[in-house]
């Protein structure tokens, strides 16, 4: 069963497409059957994917199976299609497809009677369909293929209700800060095909080696890092993610989780050979993750908007995964991304019930005691939380654990202490979350009704998840997840209890220290937030980037526009025109030849061999020999 | 002589027979049976041919060849004959009680060119252009009450008869001179002469008439104006690609480059082929006519690949030939489709057909878009071999005059596709092609797509359709 599901692996990510074309094409009248062909799918998808990670986890045997179609031959240029299906891409069809199938069951309750039910699933399927297809190549020219579909996808997500114009912006926002990015990562995969001649993955890791440490690497390193800086969200590419909430939000979760920002660090991953080999790159992606991770986690304190708040924990938590590869702990930030995955999904699709019983609120100080009507949303928010916080022996513990040995064990206390310190803020604003939507005094979310079943099961399902994801690389499951989503030369450290007992008590008190400001009172939010106004201000408008590209794209994008225009107005489309005019006059004057009359048309027959037979004859004895 | 290796020939001739006869047997009900058998025989006769691919053999002392090359056209042929019969199937009706005959005079047009893409003998070769050609002039002139048509018919055939003159001049030059017919032999027996020179012409002038290049090409918009539109589809898909087939044959193994530079005349016809194609077909109103100019265009690119003389070039040749079948067939399909209801192919006719039938405005669009060679559609890459091809031979020009063209033929290209989705119509009744059509519109849409994004398959069938010519 094993070599029949790695052999058609191809299907898992072919399946999510064949469901996007039929819904397209024929399903779309019936929205339901929609709804259940494209879960159907997803889940056959599943099932492939958990019989192939399934075998590779209890049994911890390793697994290396490429295939390759040629796509495109032609001299200098060869593309392949191929599958690639090792202990990486393994974590991530089962992270993919798992989430997918549970967002997609649980969008049955939360998209009932939304008139675009049938293109959600469509577009649904292609998302899933894109990532599976990025995650199971085996070279650059296809990963990009896909990269870009994810994009699409994306964009059609997140401006879903396109009737609103934020949810119009926010596409708009997302796709443009990706194409950024991609520009790019398009020029270095361009330069790895002119320098290598190949794309391929295991191709390119033989040649790497002999440019180790050269100018020229870094550059084609840091070109292919500006993709992964734009889909995963790092500092400065950022500021789409936190938008992209205007899209439904069971497709935050699926971006937030499988989809779409974890494409960014799956391709850092994937691609750390070339990374590693020089270190100043690994230094730049490094110090991006970190700052990224606090920086996000700072201005997630201040939000009030519970999409929002969870946004800029995903852009943190993405950091300390970036931040991870950085530093040449690749597993540990695998690992982290496949237990984040899982309790961020369920953070979202808790959000997206919270949202849905309260009819649309999102504003965490207008709910609050939500623990007494949604028992079950609360408690599998709280695990997911508690995951996010690091608390043992939760999933998020693990994973976070070992990033942060990673950095101790490394030498890198700079990060180490700056990840410490972010995972001491991620308790204290997730619990400030909890303990003021779920718990407060506030009595606005007192009469909200749980939702439908379709609806929890998927949460308790991402819960339990939560909980015991963590297990496949602790010591409890003798690190197999390290053995298995590594790299050659990778190093494990062994486990550390200063690290371990560190981290937890920061976590537990950054617990506290919520629980003593939002639930007990002792300290007044108000006092702190006058006495540190400047602060908050600045937090709470996200550090002014926001504006700041802004102000730049005023000055310079539309300077130049402005140029341009000129330019374009009276010196090309003049020049144009005069073309397009003489195309057509003569195109005019070309047809009046055309008279209609046989004897005509012979003449002009005759006409051309006599021509070119005297052309040839007397004229042209150059032509000859 | 192994009687079974002719037997598609064979069987493509028992075919048009039979259609012929069971059309006047069947009782006047039981006529849209002989459709029926037309479609599934070819369907058959394509089985076989496939199953046959990649066996060679020479028969009647090397007259008839077969070989992989002859098959892949023969494929391409069979393919264009079903497409065309299924697309037709509401246009039939305009035909009234001559319906069968349609049937038989397509398949003996398709027995022409199989002949003429297997011939290795100019007088052979020359006997299957006339089969043909004689089923055109007919086909042409098929729809009786219809003055266009009928006019249409016998300017082909005037035409026509011109340009068979020409060429059997040309062949009967080079039969003087190297003293025989056999293609592959006359290399062997010629050396440069003027007579030689004005026999390279007048075939080269004659083959051009066939693939309308300019100034040979002048027939070519009036015909597909006034022939009923599915034998224009089948005109100027089909019957180009069996010109090209034989010219190749005649030109690269009977004439190659070494005997007479005859590569730079056919620059210069290529390059004036398509500036003058693409310009003109930007002023048409009909678009049928346009679909004329653009096929004009066309032949200029494909002729790029012959010019090139490598194996880029060539394989750009057969590739293009066979990407055009879908493009070219499911344009005119659904231009079939749009008169049968409209009763015009006035451009206007296609006026918010994105909502009447935006199946058919999708299909419109996308094979335009291929024509125009857009990516990911098939004709992206088949412009892309020949192009390479063109530049690896040396021809930067031409290439590039190539893709100055491509670009000024998107307009056009585009202007359909404007009418379709943003023209208004008093008329917005939707348009449902029978089921046959559609069957042949989703095949041509297909294979338009998956040539595009998948090219391999079909390059790999191409490579050893050329091997003949390494």
């Amino acid at each position: 069963m094993f070599a029949f599901a790695l052999e058609n692996a191809w299907l898992i990510a072919l399946l999510p497409f064949i469901a996007f074309a039929v819904i397209g094409l024929f399903l779309h009248k019936w929205p339901k059957i929609s709804a259940y062909f494209s879960i159907f799918a997803i889940s056959v998808s599943f099932v492939f994917a958990a019989i192939i990670g399934g075998r590779v986890f209890f049994t911890g045997e390793a697994v290396n199976y490429e295939v390759a179609v040629r796509w495109i031959s032609m001299p200098g240029l060869q593309v392949d299609m191929g599958l690639l299906v090792d202990g990486l891409t393994a974590v991530m069809l089962i992270v993919v497809t798992l989430v997918a199938l549970l967002v997609q069951i649980y969008s049955i309750g939360y998209m009932d009677k939304d008139p675009g039910f049938a293109s959600y699933y469509a577009y649904q399927s292609i998302f899933a369909g894109a990532m599976l297809g990025l995650v199971l190549a085996n070279n650059f020219g296809q990963i990009f293929v896909f990269w870009e579909l994810v994009g699409l996808a994306s964009y059609l997500l997140i401006g879903f209700w396109f009737g609103r114009n934020s949810a119009k912006e926010a596409a708009k926002k997302a796709f443009i800060t990706n194409r950024v990015g991609d520009f790019g990562f398009l020029l270095g995969i361009l330069f790895l095909q002119i320098i290598f001649g190949t794309l391929n993955f295991s191709g390119l890791a033989g040649e790497i080696a002999n440019y180790a440490n050269t100018g020229l690497l870094i550059v084609i390193s840091l070109l292919l890092l500006a993709g992964p800086i734009g889909k995963s969200a790092q500092f400065p590419l950022h500021v789409w993610l936190p938008d992209a909430m205007e899209g439904p939000t069971p497709v935050s979760a699926l971006i937030h989780a499988a989809t779409m920002v974890a494409a960014g660090v799956y391709l850092i991953a994937r691609a750390l050979f070339i990374f590693s080999a020089t270190p100043e790159t690994m230094l730049v992606i490094a110090v991006v993750g970190g700052f990224t991770a606090l920086f996000a986690a700072t201005i997630a304190i201040v939000q009030n908007d519970i999409k929002r708040i969870l946004a800029y924990s995903t852009l943190s938590q993405l950091g300390y995964m970036v931040m991870a590869m950085g530093i040449g702990a690749m597993t540990a930030g695998m690992f982290h991304l496949m237990t984040h995955a899982f309790f961020k999904a369920l953070l979202f699709l808790g959000a997206g019930a919270v949202i849905y019983a309260m009819h649309e609120e999102q504003d965490i100080w207008k709910m609050g005691n939500l623990s007494k009507s949604l028992p079950i949303t609360t408690w599998t928010f709280v695990i997911g939380a508690l995951a996010l916080s690091g608390i043992p022996p939760l999933s998020g513990f693990w994973s976070k654990d070992e990033i942060l040995l990673g950095a101790f064990a490394g030498g890198y206390t700079g990060l180490y202490v700056l990840g410490t310190l972010v995972a001491f803020i991620t308790a204290f604003y997730m619990f400030r979350l909890i303990f003021v939507a779920f718990f407060g005094n506030n009595q606005g979310g007192a009469n909200a009704v749980e939702p439908p079943r379709v609806m929890t099961i998927p949460l308790v399902v991402l819960a339990f998840m939560a909980v015991v994801a963590g297990f496949v690389g602790s010591p409890l499951m003798d690190y197999r997840f390290a053995d298995l989503v590594t790299y050659a030369g990778a190093v494990h450290y062994e486990a550390s209890w200063l690290v371990m007992i560190v981290s937890s008590l920061v976590a537990i008190a950054g617990i506290f220290l919520a629980w003593l400001i939002y639930q007990k009172k002792a300290i007044s939010a108000e006092n702190i937030r006058s006495r540190f106004s400047g602060i908050y201000k600045l937090l709470y408008n996200k550090y002014y980037i926001d504006e700041l590209y802004q102000w730049l794209i005023k000055v310079f994008v539309d300077g130049t526009a402005k140029l341009l225009f000129w330019i374009d107005i009276y010196i090309v489309n003049g020049f144009i025109n005069a073309l397009a005019s003489l195309a057509s006059k003569s195109g005019r004057l070309l047809s009046y030849a055309e008279n209609g009359q046989v004897q005509t048309y012979a003449a002009y027959m005759f006409a051309g061999i006599i021509i070119i037979l005297a052309a040839v004859l007397f004229g042209g004895l150059a032509i000859l020999l | 002589m192994d009687i079974t290796l002719l037997s598609s020939e064979i069987f493509i001739a028992i075919l048009g027979l039979l259609t012929l006869v069971l059309g006047l047997a069947l009782p006047k009900k039981a006529k849209d049976l002989v459709g029926i058998i037309a479609v599934w025989g070819l369907i058959f006769i394509l089985i076989e041919a496939i199953f046959s691919f990649g066996i060679e053999a020479s028969l009647f002392n090397g007259v008839y060849m077969i070989d992989s090359y002859g098959s892949f056209f023969k494929i391409l042929f069979i393919i264009s004959a079903i497409l065309v019969i299924m697309s037709a199937a509401d246009y039939l009706v305009r035909f009234e009680n001559r319906k069968t005959e349609f049937y038989s005079f397509m398949i003996f047009a398709l027995l022409g060119m199989v002949i003429m893409a297997a011939a290795n003998e100019l007088i052979t070769l020359y006997i299957g252009l006339e089969l043909m050609a004689v089923s055109f002039y007919i086909l042409t002139a098929y729809l009786l009450n219809d003055e266009l048509s009928a006019e249409a018919g016998l300017k082909y055939l005037i035409l026509g008869a011109v340009s068979s003159a020409i060429l059997l001049f040309g062949i009967s030059l080079v039969y003087a001179i190297s003293g025989t017919t056999v293609i592959s032999e006359i290399i062997l027996n010629i050396s440069l002469q003027p007579l030689l020179v004005a026999g390279i012409i007048l075939l080269i002038a004659g083959f051009a008439f066939k693939i309308s290049l300019i100034p040979f090409h002048m027939w070519a918009p009036d015909i597909y104006q006034g022939a009923p539109t599915p034998v224009t589809a089948f005109l100027a898909v089909a019957s180009k690609a069996a010109a090209f087939a034989a010219m190749l044959r005649v030109f690269v193994i009977g004439l190659p480059i070494a005997s007479f530079d005859w590569n730079f005349i056919l620059a210069i016809l290529a390059a004036i082929t398509m500036i003058v194609g693409n310009l003109v077909a930007l002023k048409q109103t009909n678009v049928k006519r346009m679909l004329a100019y653009s096929s004009i265009a066309q032949a200029g690119y494909i002729l790029v690949g012959l010019i090139a003389f490598n194996v880029y070039g060539l394989k750009g040749v057969l590739f293009y030939s066979m990407l055009y079948v879908f493009s070219n067939i499911g344009a005119f399909a659904v231009a079939t489709s749009v008169e049968v209801v409209a009763g015009s192919t006035d451009i206007k006719a296609f006026n918010s057909l994105g909502k009447r039938s935006p199946f058919m405005a999708a299909i419109m669009t996308v094979c335009l878009l291929s024509l125009a060679g857009i990516p990911p559609l098939a004709g992206f890459v088949g412009k892309f071999y020949l192009f390479a091809g063109v530049i690896q031979a040396g021809y930067l020009w031409l290439a590039f005059i190539g893709l100055i063209m491509s670009m000024i033929s998107v307009y056009y290209y585009l202007n359909v596709a404007k009418a379709m989705y943003i023209g208004e119509s008093q008329d917005v009744t939707p348009i449902i092609p029978s089921f046959s059509a559609q069957l042949a519109l989703w095949t041509c849409l297909a294979a338009t797509i998956l040539i595009g994004v998948y090219p391999a398959p079909l390059t790999n069938l191409v490579q050893s359709a050329v091997t003949l010519f390494l």
